[in-house]
């Protein structure tokens, strides 16, 4: 593709002067033109270099591209001609006072003040409580309902607000407002001491501690020219993996709890465990967290342990597969799951869905094989993708990947795992330097961004959770669904509230 | 049919005998921290300088179980002349101090409230409340509901509604965003009601103190009956809390 942005590779790190620097407008256009040719965004975000606010924005065709720009205090929003640009502009309008103008959505995303002191970009006066002055989509009319859910769920659950507008039980439009979470994590990272990174960044999301674990120290890696060893890189897939076959397979019980089959529900939530249990085995802690470090990992898998994992696993195997069987032989199950909460493939497209949610709909992209890291180059990943786009898509997608994992633990435990383990050792960052990594995290893309000043200390650190963009899958699988299958439609997702509200 | 029942026999029966028989958590676990008092100085340095979430004190030598994570740095370096982590998952504790430990935790049965054990001791109804929880604490709490684990058996269930409460377990360093829906779910919940703290964050603002968003002890907040230190605490460790504290 034609275009003044720069191609890079996952995980490759660049001196800040390597990567164009364009006029705002050269860098919109050029923007715009990737993604209407059917690129994808990685990562847009601000950053203050020396009081000047600037942009930087990711990209993705089947390669990386980046370029930046310094950001105007205000300018034509993207999202007006450009959709998938429309919650990354919201987010720097919040965290650095920019207004998009003409943005079509312009509300807050998780609502506390910007970083510039600059004028409040919504109104809002942050003494007060969440949302502010936060205006609801509303639907009008005689016998248009809301519902308001949230932020307190009724089960053990993370805080969000949900708003539907109904008409009778049928779901016109489903608006969710997150926030809650928030806890500035991108800020605490800037001022925080570096021997506390590792634990900060396995806190932005407990369900996916492994990835983000990896995502930094790949980062950090790229940037210091460290190498890790092979057994680490396989350490790490099997960290990976057991993460993600843990929630599919806790997901698929609570998919068949929700449409009242409680067999499963009950199997998989002990099965859950037994694969939190492989995490513990390893590292000592459930949700892997301490596994991985820049340099490697913590912890080997010496012969003694792998034998038990592989044991564990092979008792396992038959049991996951038959209740995924029993799961989708069952009509009553089927009737529920097919049909219900479908996203077209083209609005998914338009809404860039990534991991599982976007392979239900069609959409194939797998960053396991698109941008391959650690032992993955060496791992044959299949091509998954399903069509229809419903709960049934979702849940059917969720348990082929759980068996697919399971099968890349297997070939990966056959030979013997030989590694250096790594301590938190101290790193120091290169000088004004750039990096980018990408990898699929059991939601779906998982990326972080470092930027360093001219002293090498930490810029910038942006994280983007794939629920970034899957929270607006959600809302659209609720269109004209009945509102008794939200619960159905949320746990096809199950997105993370704190990875998105960071 | 045939395939559900087939299923059925294939999974078994599989709730633990916990509390008659114990359970033994894997090697690698790194549950309470022993303190050991005769490490030299400097080793102790070493350790607090190291420690991410500083949670050693140096002159007293002890170890502060409610900023720790529970990651092992420090063992790893005092190659557990300092600091071992034991396998033994009942560290909870009933009042704050006792969370600066050198090991020896006060038993939880003496220190509970025992009006409590009175109240709820054969029904306990909790509500759960995520105040910025990473969803690792909320998840480990969640499994509780589970076959192995089966806190009903106990008369013990997480509930939907606060007004339906005896208590909230409250999880995450609790946000900015999510202060005033915590205090109202606790202003909700009829009296006498129990407040527990689940995971490092809820207890000291774990691995995010410092940062203005968050609140850094929920005992800043509101008055906590029962701490159940980690990050996150492992199933056991918030099962024995529950059944030390209320049996």
């Amino acid at each position: 593709m034609d275009t003044d942005f720069l191609e890079i590779s996952n995980g490759q790190a660049l001196s800040r002067e390597q990567i164009p620097h364009l006029t705002f407008d050269d860098f919109q256009k050029n923007a715009m033109k990737i993604v209407w040719g059917g690129g994808k965004i990685v990562q847009y975000f601000g950053y203050a270099d020396n009081s000047i606010v600037k942009l930087m924005a990711v990209l993705r065709t089947d390669k990386l591209l980046v370029a930046g720009c310094d950001a105007p205090d205000e300018y034509p929003s993207f999202s007006n001609k450009c959709e998938p640009f429309q919650l990354f502009e919201r987010e720097i309008a919040e965290q650095f006072g920019i207004v998009p103008k003409y943005h079509p959505w312009l509300k807050m995303v998780r609502y506390h003040p910007n970083s510039q002191g600059k004028k409040d970009v919504f109104g809002n006066d942050y003494t007060e409580d969440i949302p502010g002055n936060y205006p609801y989509y509303s639907v009008e009319g005689d016998e248009i309902h809301e519902v308001a859910v949230g932020p307190v769920h009724a089960g053990i659950i993370e805080p969000g607000h949900f708003r539907f507008n109904c008409i009778g039980e049928r779901v016109l439009h489903l608006e969710i407002q997150l926030g809650y979470q928030h806890r500035g994590i991108e800020n605490l990272i800037l001022k925080a001491d570096s021997k506390r990174l590792p634990i900060i960044i396995e806190g932005i999301a407990g369900d996916t501690t492994v990835a983000n674990g990896v995502s930094f120290a790949q980062a950090v890696e790229a940037l210091t020219s460290i190498q890790t060893d092979q057994g680490s890189r396989i350490i790490r897939i099997i960290g990976l993996e057991l993460e993600r076959i843990a929630n599919h397979v806790g997901d698929l019980g609570a998919l068949s709890g929700d449409v009242a089959f409680l067999p499963p529900a009950n199997y998989c939530g002990r099965m859950r465990g037994d694969f939190l249990n492989m995490s513990l085995l390893i590292c000592g802690n459930r949700m892997g967290k301490g596994l991985v470090r820049p340099g490697g990992v913590r912890f080997s898998i010496d012969d003694e342990i792998s034998r038990e994992l592989m044991r564990r696993i092979n008792e396992l195997e038959p049991q996951v597969e038959h209740v995924i069987d029993l799961i989708f032989s069952t009509s009553s199950v089927r009737a529920r799951f097919e049909d219900c909460g479908i996203v077209s493939t083209s609005d998914a497209n338009h809404l860039g869905l990534v991991g599982p949610a976007g392979r239900a709909c069609g959409l194939p992209y797998d960053a396991r094989r698109t941008f391959a890291t650690e032992y993955y180059p060496g791992i044959d990943i299949p091509e998954n993708a399903k069509t229809t786009g419903d709960v049934y898509a979702r849940a059917k997608m969720r348990a082929e990947e759980i068996l697919q994992s399971i099968s890349i633990i297997k070939s990966l435990l056959k030979d013997t795992i030989e590694t250096n383990c790594v301590d938190s050792e101290v790193f120091n960052l290169p000088s004004s330097s750039f990096v980018v990594t990408v990898n699929e995290a059991w939601r779906g893309e998982l990326s972080h961004c470092i930027i360093t000043d001219a002293e090498g200390k930490i810029l910038r650190y942006k994280i983007k959770d794939p629920s970034f963009h899957n929270w607006n899958g959600l809302a659209m699988s609720l269109r004209n669904t009945e509102i008794s299958d939200f619960p159905l439609n949320n746990k096809s997702y199950n997105l993370s509230y704190c990875g998105f509200d960071l | 049919m045939l395939n559900t029942l087939k299923n059925r026999f294939e999974q078994g029966y599989r709730t633990s005998t916990y509390p008659k028989k114990t359970v033994e958590l894997v090697p690698r676990y790194r549950g309470r921290p022993q303190v050991h008092k005769n490490a030299p100085s400097d080793l102790v340095v070493k350790c607090a300088a190291a420690c991410p979430q500083d949670a050693i004190d140096i002159d007293r030598k002890l170890i502060n179980m409610g900023r720790c994570v529970f990651c092992g740095i420090c063992e790893r370096i005092s190659e557990g002349r300092f600091i071992s982590f034991t396998r033994d998952f009942g560290y909870s504790v009933a009042e704050k101090d006792h969370l600066l430990t050198d090991g020896e935790i006060p038993s939880l049965a003496d220190h509970a409230r025992q009006h409590f054990k009175k109240l709820f001791g054969r029904s306990l109804q909790l509500r759960q409340v995520s105040a910025a929880g990473c969803n690792a604490c909320e998840a480990d709490l969640n499994v509780l509901a589970t076959p192995f684990f089966d806190l009903a058996r106990f008369g013990i269930n997480f509930v939907a509604s606060p007004r339906h409460s005896d208590g909230i377990v409250v999880t995450g360093p609790i946000s900015r965003n999510m202060k005033t829906a915590l205090l109202q779910t606790y202003e909700a919940v009829p009296d006498p009601k129990v407040v527990i703290a689940v995971g490092s964050c809820s207890i000291s603002g774990g691995p995010f103190r410092g940062s203005p968003e968050i609140t850094e002890g929920l005992d800043s907040l509101l008055p906590v009956d029962l701490y159940i230190p980690g990050c996150p605490s492992h199933p056991m460790a918030n099962l024995h809390a529950f059944l030390k504290f209320f049996k």
